[in-house]
């Protein structure tokens, strides 16, 4: 712990702290990492016998070739593994904070507490999907002989892509402040994101319109795997973008609203 | 100078809480103004949802008042400025902050840092901390394995690294057995003293209070009742004296009664209150009628006395 001399540098010790500390918490609980681990597995083999069984009938999603498809399978998973370990740890504790009404320590720190809810606790048990994730897509990206330009060009939209998952977490979270127990929400978003697991081309036009402009998931996994295959609208790129910046700022603008009510009725 | 202070009349308003793990969903404060200079103890008394908890809420910036005004140390607390929070802390007694898994250690860094203590500060002051709390050696074990008591402590010592000047502190030794309660006033004694913070204490020990506090306040639903000295609490509302008689053998209710207040019976030992000016009278008649084993007076148990100010809802 060194005294942390500008605002960032404070942030990024206080994250090293955070994660140490919850990795260290979750050491206590050896087994559950190898469960963990057992689930990633058993779920991506879930994800590749689903699009097994289109390619396998010699059925193509229109555009997308086994090895391309393979590519949305292996960013859906990273990112779940992702969500697995940087949001669901953390969004289930800000239930856990409203329920038990710790918030009030969190809400004395002088420090942003969106920031310390967003980052203080992260999960090992979401490494696993991030791993086979990233295998899939190395695997994937070989077979295609993609160059290293290509997987660059893949993770501009997959950071959006992760801040817009992030986004909705947190504003999700939020709403415990009404709702206090929310678990079930959560639930919902997950369901929602699974059908990320499949290019967009795969569902009913109607469907396509839902999941890019009601829940954004096309933006989760199909645009990432487009750029990554060079063939990505660039407009779909910069729309991405701008979705990601513009639920960030909603969802700290959302956490300040939310907030009043956890405070206050009459303010 | 850090005075705490809320100095216009009229907290007023119904403030909701979604949250509060009693499901209690609506809490009023009204009228409730005080002024606390830097450097006191104040005992905030009131029964179970009198707005004792709110009016804490108020002052360390987690709830709103709807009208009125509040000033700690200088601030507007609701704002929660990082000058103002470094310069307060809020202990509750039935929440904590340490990480349950882990050793308080962990939990201590992670405060360290956010509130921007250099390595050699955090710990020259975890060691001065530790040392006035007697928690050498346990800093290290995992909160889980700690004593409720040491858990307490751990969780004082968390919510004073950041050297704060005004101290909330909500039932700060509830649920502790007699000595680990007499641990923690000691502390806040001395931390008082050696530091000149200012305390702002509830809680439900009486035995906390009267160690603590020259002064208390008072607030029964929603509104202040009472500011002052203690001693002058009970001077005003209950200027009586308890008599404890044992008697030979258990007499009729109704006989008993006869003599003046009776507070309890049980079996052949009899208790009431007295007011000062009839206690020579009915001490005389109690020994004159009945067969009087053993008489003593006292001043009534302090509890008895704010129940009784609870009761009727005003000072007298």
């Amino acid at each position: 712990m060194k005294l942390a001399s500008n605002p960032f540098s404070k942030y990024f010790q206080l994250i090293r702290l955070f994660w140490s500390t919850a990795i260290s918490a979750e050491l206590e609980y050896r087994m559950n990492f190898i469960f963990s681990a057992l689930t990633s597995l058993g779920g991506l083999a879930g994800s590749l016998f689903g699009l097994f069984l289109f390619y396998g009938q010699g059925y193509h999603f229109q555009g997308w070739s086994w090895e391309e498809a393979l590519i949305v399978v292996g960013i859906f998973t990273f990112l779940k593994g992702f969500s697995t370990a940087f949001l669901a740890a953390n969004l289930n504790r800000i239930v856990k904070h409203v329920e038990r009404g710790t918030l009030d320590f969190v809400l004395l720190k002088p420090i942003s507490s969106q920031f310390w809810l967003s980052f203080h606790s992260m999960s090992l048990w979401g490494l696993p999907d991030i791993l086979f994730g990233l295998f899939i897509v190395l695997y994937a990206g070989i077979k295609l002989k993609l160059s290293w330009t290509s997987y660059l060009s893949g993770l501009i939209p997959i950071l959006f892509g992760a801040t817009i998952l992030y986004s909705l977490w947190f504003i999700l979270g939020a709403t415990s402040v009404w709702f206090t127990r929310i678990y079930n929400i959560t639930e919902v978003l997950k369901g929602l994101m699974d059908a990320g697991r499949f290019p967009m081309v795969a569902y009913p036009v109607s469907y396509q319109v839902f999941f890019t402009f009601i829940v954004p998931v096309a933006f989760l996994t199909t645009v990432p795997a487009e750029a990554l295959l060079g063939r990505a609208n660039p407009s779909w790129i910069i729309g991405s973008g701008c979705l990601a910046i513009a639920l960030l700022w909603f969802s700290n603008q959302f956490w300040r609203f939310a907030l009043r009510f956890y405070t206050s009725a009459s303010s | 100078m850090y005075p705490v202070a809320i100095k216009e009349p009229g907290l007023k308003g119904t403030i909701e809480h979604f949250f509060k793990r009693t499901y209690k969903e609506i809490h009023a404060v009204q009228d409730v103004s005080f002024e606390i200079q830097p450097g006191e103890i104040v005992g905030f008394l009131g029964a179970n949802g009198a707005g004792k908890t709110t009016t804490l809420k108020m002052l360390t910036g987690l709830i709103h008042p709807s009208a009125g005004s509040v000033t700690v140390a200088g601030h507007i607390p609701f704002r929660r400025e990082s000058a103002f929070l470094r310069k307060i802390t809020l202990v509750m007694g039935q929440k904590q902050q340490l990480i349950w898994d882990l050793p308080a250690m962990d939990s201590l860094q992670i405060n360290a840092a956010v509130y921007g203590l250099s390595d050699r500060a955090a710990q020259a002051r975890i060691d001065e901390l530790a040392d006035m709390l007697s928690l050498q050696g346990k800093l290290t074990q995992p909160v889980r394995k700690l004593s409720l008591g040491e858990r307490m402590k751990a969780e004082l010592l968390a919510a004073l690294l950041h050297e704060p000047q005004v101290l909330f502190l909500d039932e700060p030794t509830l649920g502790l057995d007699v000595n680990a309660q007499v641990a923690v006033r000691e502390f806040l004694r001395e931390y008082n003293q050696r530091f000149n913070a200012t305390i702002l204490l509830t809680s439900h020990y009486m035995a906390d209070i009267t160690a603590l506090c020259d002064r208390v306040l008072m607030i029964h639903q929603g509104k202040l009742i009472y500011d002052g000295s203690l001693d002058g609490l009970i001077e005003q509302f209950a200027p009586c004296r308890e008599v404890h008689v044992e008697l030979a053998y258990a007499y009729h209710k109704a006989k008993l009664q006869q003599y003046g207040d009776v507070q309890s019976i049980d079996g052949s030992s009899v208790r009431y209150l007295v007011k000062p000016e009839l206690l020579t009278k009915t001490v005389s008649q109690l020994l004159a009628d009945l067969e009087v084993v053993d008489l003593a007076v006292s001043d009534p148990p302090i509890e008895e006395i704010i129940g009784r100010v609870f009761q009727v809802g005003q000072v007298h």
